[in-house]
């Protein structure tokens, strides 16, 4: 499968596909037919370019083979639908515009901004990214968001249909909406980042595949808004936790943070992250990207100065749950605290958590519990909040590692 | 594109609106109107009367029931309605935000079928 046109078909598809998708869409504002189209554009590609050569201008060549597709398509629906005369026309305008400039426009960001529109549902926002930037198939995204493919596909169908039919644009925001949709687009890339990152014994290839995807789209996001702190912010985030996907897994066993070999640490990962916290700093606007990718940073310098500094890092997690409030980030500060005041602080600042219902039902906050108790010698009440913590996590590996944790309690 | 923007709020809360509150309330929408006059995207527009006013009619098995009341019993009801012709979604939100309406009950944003 790797011939000379595999392969250029295959860095065509990377490389333009959001590019490819986001013009053809644009005026029509229906995903789902650029969808077919393109993707009949790459099944005519590998049918022709093997015998006849790539073309010089591969992303030329599948738009124009993609526009042709579209234009048939409306010329089919013209005869039941008057409307369709009009797109058949912008679509026509539209090919004259991209051939005086001579090559696709990049209008993934406002593909970006439908995608993550508010009128969409939030948690068919980071799936729809996916799949209409990257080209993601239905059933790929609905292995990691833990959904069946139908559910998926339905999702998908349902949320394009709804940015045609709802009139949901192909713009960018109004300067005044840009930081709340910005932030939606941040969210969306994030979670999907996160979907994938959920593989502690980092065995899941398609888990692994998205994480590099949700990178991959950050990049696109940065190249797109180089001034945006934020988006600058999330990719340093990504990158900084993308760095330890190899240490923090041991032979299909986890392992935590603390215990990582920073030599396993990917140097060039670390180095790209740290020159974007950089570049996001020089711009003046702190945001919660910045100052978690800020407290993955001060983790990444053991690396370089053999010890944490737990002290910066409460004082970011202050600044997080200034910004935020967000009762994931407390759990974090309380952990940080625990070795900066001693574990007897941080159990203090955990319990002042304890009415948030949400809690209950959330793993970390009862190993994080555990931990601490184990620490202050409270071998009975870690042993509960361990069970609590176990019976929360699905994942295998972070189920040994926390058994083990509990098996090494002192027995009273 | 064309979208209607319902009108919903609570019939009970407006009818007990104080007198001077109520002129205020009014005066809002004529200014609201007259800007989507003035911005040529008013396609229609009217004020309803309360859904006290409402008759629904239905066929069942060949009869037609005529019922006295709304469609539905809900906590807002149908006030009123604007169609307008706007480029999109957005400018068609950004326009419904601006709407009296939105103060007080909400606005449902519909695009329109485009024949």
């Amino acid at each position: 499968m790797s011939t000379p046109a595999h392969r250029a078909a295959e860095q065509a598809a990377r490389h333009s596909y959001g590019k490819l998708i986001a013009w053809l869409a644009a005026r029509s504002r229906d995903v789902a037919a650029a969808e077919d189209a393109l993707s009949e554009a790459f099944a005519a590609a590998l049918a022709t370019w093997p015998g006849q050569g790539v073309p010089l201008a591969p992303e030329a060549w599948l738009l124009a083979a993609a526009r042709r597709r579209l234009i048939d398509m409306a010329r089919r629906r013209r005869t039941r639908e008057t409307a369709s005369d009009r797109l058949l026309l912008s679509l026509e305008e539209a090919a004259a515009e991209a051939d005086a400039r001579g090559g696709v426009p990049d209008r993934r960001l406002r593909l970006m901004f439908a995608c993550a529109h508010p009128a969409i549902d939030p948690a068919v926002r980071s799936p729809l990214m996916l799949q209409a930037v990257l080209g993601l198939e239905a059933a790929t995204i609905a292995a990691v968001f833990l959904v069946s493919p139908a559910t998926m596909g339905q999702r998908l169908v349902r949320a394009k249909r709804r940015i045609h039919d709802a009139g949901i644009p192909f713009r960018l925001p109004q300067p005044e909406d840009l930081p709340a949709r910005l932030d939606a687009v941040l969210e969306a890339i994030y979670a999907a980042f996160a979907a994938g990152w959920v593989d502690p014994a980092g065995l899941d290839q398609r888990r692994q595949g998205l994480v590099a995807e949700a990178v991959w789209l950050g990049r696109v996001l940065t190249e797109l808004l180089p001034d945006e702190p934020e988006a600058l912010g999330l990719l340093a985030l990504m990158l900084h936790a993308a760095s330890r996907s190899a240490a923090r897994r041991d032979g299909g066993g986890y392992v935590p943070l603390s215990a990582q070999d920073p030599a396993r640490w990917d140097a060039t990962a670390i180095t790209e992250a740290e020159a974007l916290l950089r570049r996001a700093s020089r711009l003046g606007r702190v945001g919660r990207f910045q100052l978690e990718a800020a407290v993955q940073s001060a983790h990444a310098a053991r690396r370089f100065t053999g010890r944490t500094d737990w002290a910066a890092i409460v004082e970011l997690y202050d600044g997080l749950l200034a910004l935020t409030g967000s009762a994931v980030v407390a759990i974090n500060r309380a952990v940080a605290l625990a070795e900066t005041e001693g574990a007897a602080a941080g159990l203090a600042a955990l319990d002042g958590l304890a009415g948030d219902a949400g809690l209950a039902a959330y793993q970390p906050y009862w190993a994080a519990r555990a931990d601490l108790l184990a620490r202050l010698g409270q071998g009975e009440a870690a042993d509960a909040a361990y069970a609590r913590a176990l019976a929360l996590e699905a994942d295998p590996a972070a189920q040994r590692f926390l058994q083990a944790q509990r098996a090494r309690l002192p027995r009273g | 594109m064309e979208y209607v923007l319902l009108i919903y709020s609570n019939e009970q809360e407006n009818a007990a609106m104080p007198q001077a509150e109520m002129q205020q309330w009014v005066g809002a929408f004529m200014a609201y109107t007259q800007a989507l006059r003035d911005a040529n995207i008013l396609r229609a527009s009217n004020r309803l009367r309360p859904a006290s006013a409402a008759t629904t009619v239905r066929i069942s098995g060949g009869k037609t029931q005529t019922l006295d009341g709304p469609f539905a019993e809900t906590r807002e009801q149908l006030g009123g309605y604007y169609l307008i012709d706007v480029p999109d979604l957005d400018a068609a939100l950004s326009w419904a935000a601006r709407c009296p309406g939105a103060q007080r009950g909400s606005i449902e944003v519909r695009p329109v079928w485009a024949m």
